[in-house]
């Protein structure tokens, strides 16, 4: 039978939600790892049985668990990320030269193919990828190889937190970076340069224009149309129709184009969604309302959803990873909040409903679509 | 016989109930006990010390005797009340908000 199984990573645990296909009944599982961050959990499209989780604590540092039974059972596989040879340095608040260091797991994104295949998204950043099934993981150290000198962390740290494969050209994906931008390998990850062109960063750069430094936020594509890129940059919603290659603003007729998540519908490429929040500085809502705005002209032009979301004294903020999309006829649509909340629509946003209103702070949110 | 007690997130990482009891050759130092320690329990290799520098990660203390052993040398040889199982070792988590 057709269902669906929501993953949430919070600051203190992991839950697993799931439903049938109606997506009107949930059952609640969890938490897993409690008091732990889990920063991101995620299945592998070649076996949704498999699944890795993220866990993390500033006590005792990187976990990596790993489900062979849709997240039934966990075990610990490896938690060595080792910077390939002498780390190096990069940028750091005071103008120096610092080293990098490893602090967290941010993304985790299993191959498209193979379940043992696995890439890592961590701080500071850098990729790192298993084909051993997570026991033992190697970076790829092509990526710092790309102006990592000029790197400097954002706020937030230095992570690389999106990962994107391309479904159509097994050997290109993307990265983004805060706070250092986008980048693209066309050799599996042994090579990367940076894809800003058109990316303009007028308040958080000395070179609005510059080739590394924006802090983008997010990225997303629909798997039948790869070269098409979205993105939700710190300030700006941007596309490119050229895998990367360059980029164009779509904030349109937003309300604010700041914001953390940014995702596509599973059978339209031109639907898009945002999470706008006021600003940099104030990380919530404008006006208190909670609103996910949907475009379906591949940006531009955007609607308010609204039915079903608090639209009075919500101050809630939505991170870059808590946002996803099922791939059910009716296309659902699930987001959590750092309030705790985890609200779906099973009709492409039109209509609302939370699944859970008190979970800790939701990190991030992937949903596996089992048929 | 040395005794080890662990704070309650890696019992749970690890699923021991209670103490860790270790056969340690030799002195036993904090090293040579989480060396053991590691060997029987690999998912714990990094949570207490750093993978590559074997340092005690910030918010980890040790404990034993009613003293903080935590700044000393890792290769300081234990009190003796320890290294005879009359004492645990302590490994602690640091206090925190949140």
């Amino acid at each position: 039978m057709s269902g669906v199984r929501v993953l949430v990573g919070t600051r203190k645990g992991a839950f697993i939600l799931s439903s049938d296909a109606k997506r009107k009944k949930w059952d609640v599982a969890g938490p897993h790892f409690a008091g732990w961050e889990m920063y991101h959990l995620s299945g592998s499209p070649a076996d949704p049985d498999r699944i890795y989780a993220s866990q993390t604590s500033s006590w005792f540092g990187q976990v990596v668990q790993r489900s062979n039974d849709g997240g039934e059972t966990w075990e610990p596989v490896g938690n060595k990320f080792a910077y390939d040879g002498t780390p190096g340095t990069h940028q750091w608040y005071d103008g120096t030269q610092h080293p990098w260091e490893f602090k967290r797991v941010w993304r985790l994104e299993p191959s498209l193919h193979d379940p043992d295949t696995v890439y890592a998204g961590v701080e500071d950043a850098a990729i790192f990828k298993t084909t051993d099934g997570g026991k033992s993981w190697s970076e790829l150290p092509g990526l710092r190889s790309a102006k990592g000198e000029l790197w400097q962390p954002g706020a937030g740290g230095m992570c690389l937190h999106t990962i994107v494969l391309d479904p159509k050209r097994k050997d290109r994906m993307f990265v983004a970076i805060s706070a250092a931008g986008a980048f693209r390998s066309d050799d599996g990850g042994q090579s990367w340069r940076p894809v800003t062109k058109g990316l303009v960063s007028k308040y958080e750069l000395p070179d609005p224009k510059a080739e590394v430094g924006h802090c983008v936020h997010c990225i997303a594509m629909h798997p039948s149309r790869p070269d098409v890129l979205y993105m939700q940059k710190h300030w700006d919603v941007m596309r490119s129709d050229d895998a990367g290659e360059s980029w164009r603003e779509i904030s349109g007729d937003l309300p604010t184009d700041f914001g953390f998540p940014i995702g596509v519908h599973a059978h339209d490429p031109d639907t898009v969604y945002v999470v706008p929040i006021k600003s940099d500085s104030e990380h919530y809502p404008s006006e208190g309302k909670l609103r996910v705005y949907r475009s379906r002209k591949g940006g531009n032009e955007w609607e308010a959803l609204t039915d079903g979301l608090p639209q009075s004294d919500c101050y809630v903020n939505v991170l870059r990873s808590a946002f996803a999309v099922d791939s059910l006829e009716s296309c659902g649509v699930y987001f959590g909040t750092t309030g705790g909340q985890v609200y779906a629509s099973s009709d492409s946003g039109d209509h609302w409903t939370a699944i859970v209103r008190d979970l800790p702070a939701v990190l991030s949110v992937e949903v596996q679509t089992l048929r | 016989m040395i005794r080890v007690v662990l704070p309650v997130h890696l019992r749970t990482l690890a699923r021991v109930d209670g103490e860790v009891k270790l056969e340690v050759a030799g002195p036993a130092s904090v090293r040579s006990v989480l060396d053991a320690l590691e060997a029987r329990h690999p998912m714990l290799r990094g949570t207490i010390r750093d993978h590559i520098t074997q340092e005690r990660r910030a918010f980890v203390r040790f404990f034993a005797c009613g003293e903080d052993l935590s700044l000393d040398p890792a290769e300081t040889t234990l009190p003796e009340a320890v290294a005879d199982g009359r004492e645990p070792l302590m490994v602690v988590g640091a206090m925190a908000g949140g």
